[in-house]
């Protein structure tokens, strides 16, 4: 028996399996919902005067969708397959595994049908109302019991790096959630925030900073520590950059959030605060991205034929860059240009596609032949075609963010002689539609990057092609 | 926030970063017992960790970040509430709850010698053009309409404060006047339209379908409809005529309206919230509430003089004059 059908009885692969094929499905659906909304700020006539085909109601379905439904499923994928492998145990419990799967694609599917019909509890990132966030509790806590139940089992005696990052994602994103969904419902579908105000506020962004410092980030960097040295095929940079690195992010992320409502009803402290520390981050955040690509050295060449390697590799750099801009954009002054601009915007997607996306898939070029027992990706040709598209894709979109960002700022604080502005805000709106024309195209590109990862996966999968059996793998 | 959560929040904030300064300085030496460059000795899944130093760059930015950090720390209000900073900097009046508390904040800070970022600003604003609009003021709605510079001041100022509900265009929408159709709900004089965007106005169209039930409401509209010339049910219309005295006391017999009131006009087919059977049917049943904000405390008289010359030259287009 060859060591991979080994691991497949050894291991439960099954619920990795799911959640893999789920992340692509997934990933087409929500990026495809972002291509459409970016179409319709350059034609609105894309609403077709349908309610629920409305931006305000497609926005967050495609905020939910590539990060919960995507990013989500990526995640359930990777950290089953990691602590296992790392932890040489079989999960903790099989049932529960499967309860998270389809609990996650229930609250996914409910997800897609109550945000189109305008249920929302207009919280970003925390739109679904209470029936769906206590499902959402009760998925997230039996992850948790077969994460850590998992984890105990482990038969090494210390714990990968990798799992520090994945529990620490787990365990915040559990407090994270339930803190800030507390709710009086008055109906199934309605319920009242159980903060008000300035409180409130500050609730839902030390939340929705949290989403992006341990949903995307904490969570992600655990998929990086496997797959980065296991596809370079090359030892971690430093153990002891791994633990400065990771006690510092995960101790100064949970007070980024103030950065977020700068110039508000905040008090001042909270916000200096908050600007402050994500400040501070942005050193740790480096950490990471150093401990990555430092894992490459003297492997530099394998860059060259190595398409899934370049896609986590580019990744690490798109998490190098936004994490320089975001406690850029966090500094008050800094953010006095850039906030409610695009460029706001830009960041966001230099961080969820440049880095969350391709660290993503090119973790999934890595596991998807193995969870199905192939020797080999159907075709790296298809995933090289991909690795330029979503590249491409990606900058065109912050470029053109960039530009229409920084204009955006410029024209709403410029002001004529008398002291009146000189712009009004249509004005500015009117002169970014050539960048959403380019954010569009470059929407697109990426999207058609997925859709040819799914005939490769499906490909890969069905599996049939002579260069794909295991005994004919190269020694 | 009691002394207890100051304390509290002062020390895990502080305690944060001075904590990861600690945690640096244990990691810079070499405690694993494994020599540098070698590898830890524990392999997951194949994948193996060496023991390296930490990039000196790296560690030397991290130092500056924290040092920077706690100096911010001590120079603003950050790390707690209730701690004020070095030099007593705030954005602005926090907490206050009226505008004669902010007068009062404003006046205090001013006495105490602090820097309150919002009132500096404002003050600095008001010294360099405070002048443009003093001057602008003297003039009569004559002078402005004659003068396509402060026209088009007044016609930013409209942009920027009135476009939100009345449109770019002046054109407004449903609940909020059109502009430029030189019909009022107050009257249309210079002083009438100034006298509405300093202190604004409260329109209030009382619901009926207590007094009159539907089918009263029914009648009514009918009626309603007739005034502006469309045929409808004449029975029901004749029925609703009846009923219209009680509407009269506002809108008069005639159903012209009264500009004392804000009463609208009810014949000349221009409708606020629509002239829909269905929306007057929705105004008589519920009434109506509409509100334009005063704007003195917010924009002063001096722009508001402005603006109401633009608001005004909307409907007497200053180019027919001539």
């Amino acid at each position: 028996m060859s060591e991979i059908s080994q691991a497949q009885s050894q291991y439960n692969y099954k619920v990795v399996r799911q959640f893999a094929i789920m992340t692509v499905v997934w990933g087409i659906v929500g990026m495809s919902a972002g291509v459409f909304i970016a179409a319709q700020l350059i034609w609105p006539e894309l609403s077709f005067d349908l309610p629920w085909l409305t931006y305000s109601r497609l926005r967050p379905l495609h905020t939910n969708a590539v990060i919960f439904a995507f990013g989500g499923c990526a995640l359930f994928a990777t950290s089953y397959y990691i602590v296992q492998r790392t932890s040489q145990a079989r999960l903790f419990s099989d049932k529960l595994a499967a309860f998270t799967f389809w609990g996650w694609q229930a609250v996914i599917v409910l997800a897609a049908v109550t945000l189109p019909l305008g249920i929302t509890s207009s919280k970003e990132y925390a739109e679904l109302e209470w029936p769906i966030d206590i499902l959402i509790a009760l998925v997230w806590i039996a992850y948790a019991i077969v994460f850590f139940g998992t984890v105990i089992k482990r038969k090494v005696s210390h714990i990968y790096v990798a799992n520090w990052f994945l529990g620490a994602f787990i365990i915040t994103v559990a407090v994270l959630h339930i803190g800030n969904s507390m709710a009086i419902p008055v109906s199934m579908t309605k319920s009242y925030s159980l903060y008000a105000g300035a409180v409130d506020a500050m609730m839902q962004w030390w939340y929705g900073h949290n989403a992006v410092g341990f949903f995307l980030t904490a969570g992600f960097l655990g998929m990086m520590y496997y797959f980065v040295p296991k596809q370079a095929e090359r030892p971690v940079f430093s153990y002891r950059l791994s633990v400065v690195h990771f006690w510092a992010l995960v101790s100064l992320y949970i007070w980024a959030g103030p950065h977020h409502l700068h110039y508000t009803a905040l008090p001042d402290w909270t916000q200096s605060l908050g600007m402050v520390m994500s400040v501070i981050l942005f050193v740790p955040s480096w950490g990471g991205m150093i401990n990555g690509i430092m894992t490459l050295s003297g492997a530099w060449h394998k860059l060259r034929r190595d398409p899934v390697l370049r896609f986590l590799i580019v990744s690490l750099s798109f998490y190098g860059m936004s994490t320089f801009e975001g406690p850029m954009m966090a500094i008050k002054t800094v953010n006095a240009l850039s906030h409610y601009t695009d460029w706001t915007v830009g960041h966001v997607h230099s961080g969820a596609l440049g880095w969350v996306a391709m660290v993503s898939i090119g973790s999934l070029y890595h596991l998807i032949p193995v969870l199905f027992g192939k020797a080999r990706m159907y075709s790296y040709t298809l995933v090289n075609i991909h690795f330029w598209l979503a590249t491409i894709g990606v900058v065109l979109y912050i470029v053109a963010m960039w530009i229409s960002g920084v204009m955006q700022g410029m024209m709403w604080r410029s002001i004529n002689a008398d002291g009146t502005l000189t712009y009004s805000f249509v004005e500015s709106l009117e002169a970014s539609y050539p960048f959403y024309f380019v954010r569009f195209l470059g929407g697109l590109c990426v999207v058609a990057g997925m859709l040819i990862m799914a005939y490769n996966v499906y490909r890969t999968v069905r599996g049939t092609e002579e260069h794909m059996y295991l005994e004919t793998k190269p020694a | 926030m009691s002394s207890f959560w100051m304390i509290f929040v002062g020390a895990i904030s502080v305690g944060t970063v001075i904590g990861c300064y600690f945690l640096l300085r244990w990691c810079l030496s070499n405690k694993t017992g494994i020599a540098e460059g070698e590898s830890m000795g524990h392999t997951f899944d194949g994948i193996e960790e060496i023991n390296n130093p930490l990039p000196r760059w790296w560690t030397i930015m991290f130092y500056i970040t924290m040092v920077w950090g706690l100096i911010y720390f001590l120079v603003f209000p950050s790390f707690s509430a209730g701690h004020e900073g070095l030099f007593g900097w705030k954005s602005s009046n926090q907490g206050v709850l009226s505008m004669e508390e902010s007068k009062e904040a404003t006046k205090q800070a001013i006495a105490d010698g602090k820097v309150i970022m919002y009132d500096r600003e404002v003050a600095m604003a008001d010294e360099k053009f405070g002048p443009i609009f003093s001057e602008i003021a003297q003039q009569t709605v004559e002078d402005l309409m004659a003068d396509e510079e402060a026209l088009k001041i007044g016609k930013r100022l409209f942009l920027q404060n009135c476009a939100q509900c009345h449109g770019s265009d002046a054109r407004g929408g449903n609940g909020f006047p059109n502009l430029t159709d030189n019909d009022w709900l107050y009257g249309g004089e210079f002083n009438t339209i100034k006298t509405t965007l300093l202190h604004g106005r409260q329109g209030a169209m009382p619901a009926w379908i207590d007094t009159f039930g539907e089918d009263g409401i029914k009648e009514l509209v009918a009626y309603v409809q007739t005034l502006s010339g469309r045929e409808v049910d004449a029975q029901l219309a004749e029925a609703g005529k009846a009923k219209f005295a009680v509407c009269a006391a506002c809108h008069g017999m005639d159903g012209k309206g009264n500009h004392a009131m804000g009463a609208p006009n009810l014949t000349d087919n221009i409708w606020l919230y629509g002239g829909s059977e269905r929306s007057i049917t929705e105004t008589l049943t519920h009434g109506r509430a509409g509100v334009m904000p005063a704007w003195k405390e917010i924009l002063g008289e001096e722009k508001i003089h402005v603006i109401s010359a633009y608001v005004y030259s909307l409907s007497n287009k200053p180019s027919e004059d001539k």
